[in-house]
């Protein structure tokens, strides 16, 4: 992509990150940590990759996600917001009493949101089911599964891998957000997956790695994605826990704590100095 | 006297969806390597394109068939009762249930009539399990035609359904007029002393026992309660003041099944005795099918003792 294009991402990442920081101290719960580094993954689906309508988010030959680690609902939902589904306001309402923006995605309650995620591991496999369809009706689009790289301990998660490289869903990509980070700690200390791209190509899957905030890295792994192979791919983004937010930066603690009022303002302090330099 | 047919409830849940495959296209079935005991098989051969086996993962399996659901296609999951709610419970609960997904599972070999493969296989929780998930539906049909008819019925219903067919040939109770309501209990039986509320195969003992208490000179009203949630209240409720006691009987933990449901419904409307058969909360063992259904006192003499029982306790 040229240069201007990159900086916009960027700009737009920032505002995915603002949005995000906003959800989650109104609620005053919520992750903002894989939140934050899932930000230019997700903008650039949402914003580069995927055929999606925001005015027709049931478009029957839309482009799909499933947000595998639901519990980065505060990222899809700043998303989803800032691409026109709904009001970016209404990102303030996030867990709130009565709002569409539950605490995990609901695809129910939420337009643009394709699958009802939240218990790790389950995502993949309902991305698998939708890429079979896609397959089976003879539709091209492509459907997008976000994991964690904590969730991948799921014994599922190797359920749906197994079963996407046997049915040839090619159509299917999955992404990994590899911020090396879960609750109890680093992922090696907890119960290592890695090394991760191995697993995925035993499984019979092609697999790219790439840095996740580099939007140059994202769009050429997505474009070797679609080479259609006859094998689902896999993109495994080396990321930053908490990511444009400097107290917060590989922080296990960051996980799933909502920032107090002067943290909030720290936050979005930085973020908008981030973002002033950016659409200079 | 003519010899009565017998055929298992998996065997017309295969017939059924060949049937409904055939003018439906967007009718698509997974199975976890069972497809021949759970009768899928039958589909494949016939719709070799729309079938597809998920291997032995059955937690993908639910996850796959939410995720095709949402692609415009009716979907029918297949696997052992064990494994579909067992198993995979909380993946039919969050990525079927919550969303409210049109996928339909086809769990067979539930209860104690799996026989010989013994307690491991021999699920008599899954009703219980299934009914806790806000917006599943639970159908446990009696015979060939209920069954039969419990497949389209099924594709035609609005949410998750929860099929439960069983391993064993069952004598036929209907001809093939009749069609499955949803929702709708069947008076098999007229009856004014008690009521039999029976489900799936212990709806044939339920029949059997009402005859030896008609010859006792107790007139036992038969209800075919084929499907356990959304419970037909209007049927149970009209029974209970009519009858005055209920007995229930299922191939199922006493806990949280059809005894449990109904114990629910009529103790906030119409309380009046109900008596549970069941398997009395333990695990169930290897031996051939028609032994371990007496051992676990699943069968007519049972309910007979049961119905005495609660008519003694009438008010």
């Amino acid at each position: 992509m040229d240069s201007a294009r990159n900086k916009e991402l960027r700009a737009l990442a920032c505002r995915v990150r603002m949005g995000i920081i906003e959800g989650v101290y109104h609620a005053k719960s919520g992750h903002p940590g894989g939140s934050l580094s899932a930000a230019e993954l997700l903008t650039y689906l949402y914003f580069e990759a995927m055929r999606i309508d925001p005015a027709n988010p049931k478009w029957e030959d839309r482009d799909r996600l499933v947000l595998s680690k639901g519990h980065v609902a505060p990222a899809l939902y700043s998303v989803l917001a800032h691409r026109g589904f709904f009001p970016v306001e209404q990102l303030k309402t996030l867990r709130k009493n009565g709002s569409m923006l539950q605490g995990h995605p609901s695809m129910k309650l939420t337009p643009g949101v394709d699958m009802s995620t939240g218990s790790l591991g389950q995502g993949i496999s309902a991305a698998a089911g939708m890429a079979l369809g896609a397959k089976l009706a003879g539709k091209d689009l492509v459907t997008y599964a976000l994991l964690g790289d904590g969730e991948i301990e799921e014994g599922q998660v190797w359920e749906a891998a197994m079963f996407a490289a046997a049915k040839g869903l090619d159509h299917l990509i999955a992404m990994v957000d590899n911020n090396n980070l879960q609750i109890d700690g680093t992922i090696a200390e907890v119960n290592s997956p890695y090394p991760i791209p191995e697993k995925f190509e035993a499984f019979g899957w092609n697999t790219v790695s790439i840095d996740a905030a580099d939007f140059d890295q994202i769009e050429a792994a997505v474009a070797r994605a679609k080479q259609w192979n006859g094998k689902p791919t896999a993109i495994i983004a080396k990321s930053v826990k908490g990511k444009g937010v400097s107290f917060m930066e590989d922080q296990a603690a960051w996980h799933g704590t909502a920032p107090n009022e002067a943290q909030y303002g720290q936050a979005m302090e930085e973020l908008r100095e981030q973002l002033a330099l950016l659409e200079t | 006297m003519a010899e009565i047919q017998k055929t298992a409830t998996r065997d017309a849940y295969g017939k059924g969806l060949v049937d409904l495959g055939a003018v439906n296209d967007k009718l698509v079935v997974l199975d976890a390597d069972l497809a021949a005991a759970t009768k899928t098989g039958m589909f494949k051969k016939a719709y070799p394109g729309r079938f597809f086996d998920c291997g032995i993962a059955e937690c993908n399996l639910m996850g796959v068939a939410g995720g095709l659901s949402t692609m415009g296609y009716t979907v029918f999951a297949s696997t052992f009762a064990m494994f579909a709610a067992g198993r995979a419970f909380e993946q039919v609960r969050n990525t079927i249930g919550y969303p409210h997904l049109n996928v339909n599972i086809g769990a067979t070999h539930a209860g104690i009539s799996v026989g010989e493969d013994g307690a491991s296989h021999q699920c008599c929780e899954d009703i219980a399990l299934m009914r806790t998930i806000p917006g599943m539906t639970i159908v446990n049909p009696a015979d060939y035609q209920e069954a039969y008819t419990a497949v389209a019925a099924a594709a035609a219903w609005d949410g998750p359904v929860y099929l439960r067919f069983g391993r064993l040939a069952l004598p036929h109770l209907f001809d093939e007029t009749y069609k499955i309501e949803i929702g709708k209990g069947v008076q098999l039986r007229g009856g004014d002393d008690v009521t039999l509320a029976a489900t799936g195969l212990m709806v044939h003992e339920a029949l059997a026992a009402a005859e030896q208490l008609a010859l006792e000179g107790i007139s036992a009203r038969v209800l075919d309660i084929h499907t356990i949630k959304p419970l037909d209240t209007e049927i149970l409720g009209k029974a209970a003041l009519e009858t005055g006691a209920v007995v229930t009987a299922e191939e199922h933990n006493i806990i949280g099944g059809l005894g449990g449901a109904v114990a629910e419904a009529l103790s906030e409307t119409l309380p009046v005795p109900v008596l549970r058969v069941g398997v009395e909360d333990v695990f169930g063992a290897s031996g051939p099918a028609a032994e371990m259904l007496k051992v676990y006192g699943l069968d007519a003499a049972h309910i007979v003792a049961k119905a005495k029982e609660a008519i003694a306790r009438k008010r």
